[in-house]
């Protein structure tokens, strides 16, 4: 594949778009001299077939969802329906004002409301707002929430939030962010909360935990119904992270496992692409003592059954507003017709497959000879290999055999992350891929293998078949600059 | 196998701490640790000036596949930190035992030496972990 130079290296002097077309030129009779630029900007001057071309050879070089098997999974990029993007780019949504009047509104209102309601429901919450615009607002939200209740019951001792070392660090961040000390608790040899270490951290200073469950670890939290009984007694509350809520969707609600707030990342679970920095949507579902905090607008009804925004005057101690309106709506629309695509019964299937995936997965990978991180566990949707043995003998790592799998095909899973396991590969199919997909990831696993003992150099050397080889990782860092500059 | 000095305290997270004679100690990150973290890419130290606690969040190590705390192993005040590291975090890599040290701490109850662990439990808890 060959290194496509930057549309800037394309330009030529004077070159345009259509040269065999009349040109009109501009009239600048209007604009007065001293507003004029005295240099052209510095744009790049390229033909409209130079300019497809280019856009067009970037985009071959994608090695995305649509081409290839990331099992970076639902973490960052699971398979999301067309049809949800078709259907929430009809003209009658994206025509909609975020200032139209209520009775203008009631169709966008109505599909709103109705996902705050499956929301809840698939949750096991008490209410839903639907208004933080990421999974980071998500959780700022409901640490936010957390301090808020505290506060309003004058109960403010409460300085520190509990953050599992297997966490991910977006919990240490939010809490940190809403003025809280972090202290850790250690994971057992099992892949559960410490629970002894959980008994000795509690106390008055507690103002709450943040838990994924299943955990980063990719195993279920067993003793949660324990570690929420420990933590409500010593008066903190229960946040739950939903990035791993794929795993349990329509089958294990965190309003029943006694969480008291949750965020949820739509563009994760519930079809929109991510990873990318795009937007998102963090919704977050509270428990009753947290409902009168929630962030606004939410949607209500009236005694007619009209729908409309909730704002300061019905949640008078809510924590506020997020956004200018309702987050974003978009994804929000994406994330309704998902769901009403899937039904009910659909939404547990999502939950089957992503574990029947993984676990199947894991089990392949095993019998190849591949060691798990927890291999007394049964994996969630997603599972940790751990390349210890092979990082002492014959010496490749977990980045070795990511960058190898590029070249057979596959984008690499996630590496090196949960920071407690060495030589990780976090691994997570997700629901929509096939057994043939998954077979052939664990002949690519193997075969890389299979190089490690015969002939590392050409491991070590991968990839051969991207644009760019090994790429330095400690320069990247240190010295990342990104700027393109003219020759002069 | 990594090097383990023999004349060298250590703890649980991995930090080693040299007693110097003069009523400070110097405190680094293992062979082991390092190797584990891989290349590094920056180094946070504390202030020389700062008082600590022993088991306290003093420093952030990171490297290209994860970011460190680093804790105080004993309690008392930062008397230097290692400038070199700020351009040269690789010389942890390099040399985590000598031109590879983290900072300096002015000792406030040497009794506190007594939990370290020494280089033989320190190289059982390395295999321990290792298996």
């Amino acid at each position: 594949m060959s290194n496509e130079p930057l549309i800037f290296e394309h330009s030529r002097p004077g070159r345009v778009n259509r040269a065999q077309s009349a040109h009109l030129g501009g009239n600048l009779d209007g604009i007065p001299e001293s507003l004029r630029r005295k240099q052209p900007p510095r744009l790049p001057e390229v033909s409209e077939l130079d300019a497809v071309r280019h856009y067009t050879r970037l985009s071959q070089k994608n090695f995305s969802i649509d081409t290839h098997f990331y099992p970076l999974g639902s973490c960052t990029m699971k398979y999301n329906p067309r049809a949800c993007n078709t259907l929430a780019s009809l003209p009658g949504f994206l025509g909609q004002h975020p200032l139209s009047a209520e009775r203008d509104s009631q169709g966008i209102l109505a599909c709103l409301w109705d996902l705050q309601e499956m929301l809840k429901e698939v949750t096991g919450m008490t209410a839903v707002s639907l208004t933080p615009m990421a999974g980071a607002q998500g959780e700022f939200a409901g640490v936010a929430m957390i301090r808020a209740y505290h506060d309003a019951r004058g109960d403010n001792a409460r300085t520190e939030i509990l953050v599992p070392d297997a966490a991910h660090g977006t919990n240490p961040a939010t809490a940190t962010m809403c003025g809280y000390k972090v202290r850790e608790i250690p994971t057992d040899t099992h892949g559960d909360i410490d629970i002894e270490a959980l008994m000795a951290a509690v106390g008055p200073q507690t103002a709450g935990i943040m838990l994924t469950n299943p955990s980063t670890l990719g195993v279920f939290e067993r003793r949660i119904h324990e570690i929420a009984r420990i933590v409500h007694e010593a008066g903190g509350l229960l946040y739950y992270d939903g990035a791993n809520l794929n795993a349990i969707l329509g089958k294990v609600k965190p309003g029943d496992m006694d969480f008291d707030v949750i965020h949820m990342n739509l563009h994760k679970t519930f079809s929109t692409p991510h990873g990318g920095g795009g937007p998102g949507a963090g919704p977050v579902g509270v428990s009753e003592r947290l409902q009168p905090f929630m962030p606004i607008p939410v949607v209500g009804r009236d005694d007619s059954g009209a729908f409309r925004w909730l704002d300061e005057r019905d949640l008078p101690q809510t924590i506020g507003r997020l956004s200018a309106h309702m987050g974003n709506t978009g994804i929000l629309l994406r994330a309704y017709i998902y769901a009403l695509m899937l039904g009910r019964e659909g939404m547990v299937r999502i939950a089957d497959y992503a574990t029947l995936n993984a676990n199947y997965l894991m089990a392949r990978l095993r019998d190849a000879g591949f060691d798990m991180a927890l291999p007394e566990r049964r994996a969630t949707h997603e599972f940790i290999l751990t390349l210890k043995h092979q990082a002492r003998e014959p010496g490749v790592t977990a980045m070795d055999f990511a960058k190898r799998l590029l070249d057979y095909g596959f984008h690499a899973p996630t590496t090196y992350f949960p920071l407690i396991i060495p030589e990780c590969l976090l691994i997570e199919p997700t629901e929509t891929e096939s057994k043939q997909t998954l077979d052939a990831f664990v002949e690519a696993m193997a075969a890389i293998q299979a190089e490690a003992e015969k002939d590392i150099e050409t491991l070590k050397g991968a990839p051969y078949s991207l644009p760019v080889r090994r790429l330095d990782d400690v320069k990247a860092a240190r010295k990342l600059d990104l700027r393109w500059q003219a020759e002069a | 196998m990594s090097n383990i000095p023999s004349e060298l305290k250590y703890t649980k997270s991995h930090e080693w701490l040299r007693v110097e004679g003069d009523g400070t100690v110097t405190v680094g990150i293992s062979d082991h640790a390092q190797a584990l973290l891989g290349d590094m890419v920056f180094v946070e130290l504390p202030e020389p000036g700062t008082s600590l606690d022993a088991g306290e969040e003093c420093a952030v190590v990171e490297s290209v596949k994860a970011a460190s705390d680093v804790y105080a192993p004993v309690t008392g005040e930062v008397v230097a930190a290692n400038e070199l590291l700020e351009d040269a975090p690789e010389t942890i890599n390099t040399d985590a035992y000598n031109d590879g040290w983290l900072f300096r701490i002015k000792l406030e109850d040497e009794a506190e030496l007594k939990d370290l662990l020494d280089a033989e439990a320190y190289a059982e808890l390395v295999t321990e972990e290792d298996h």
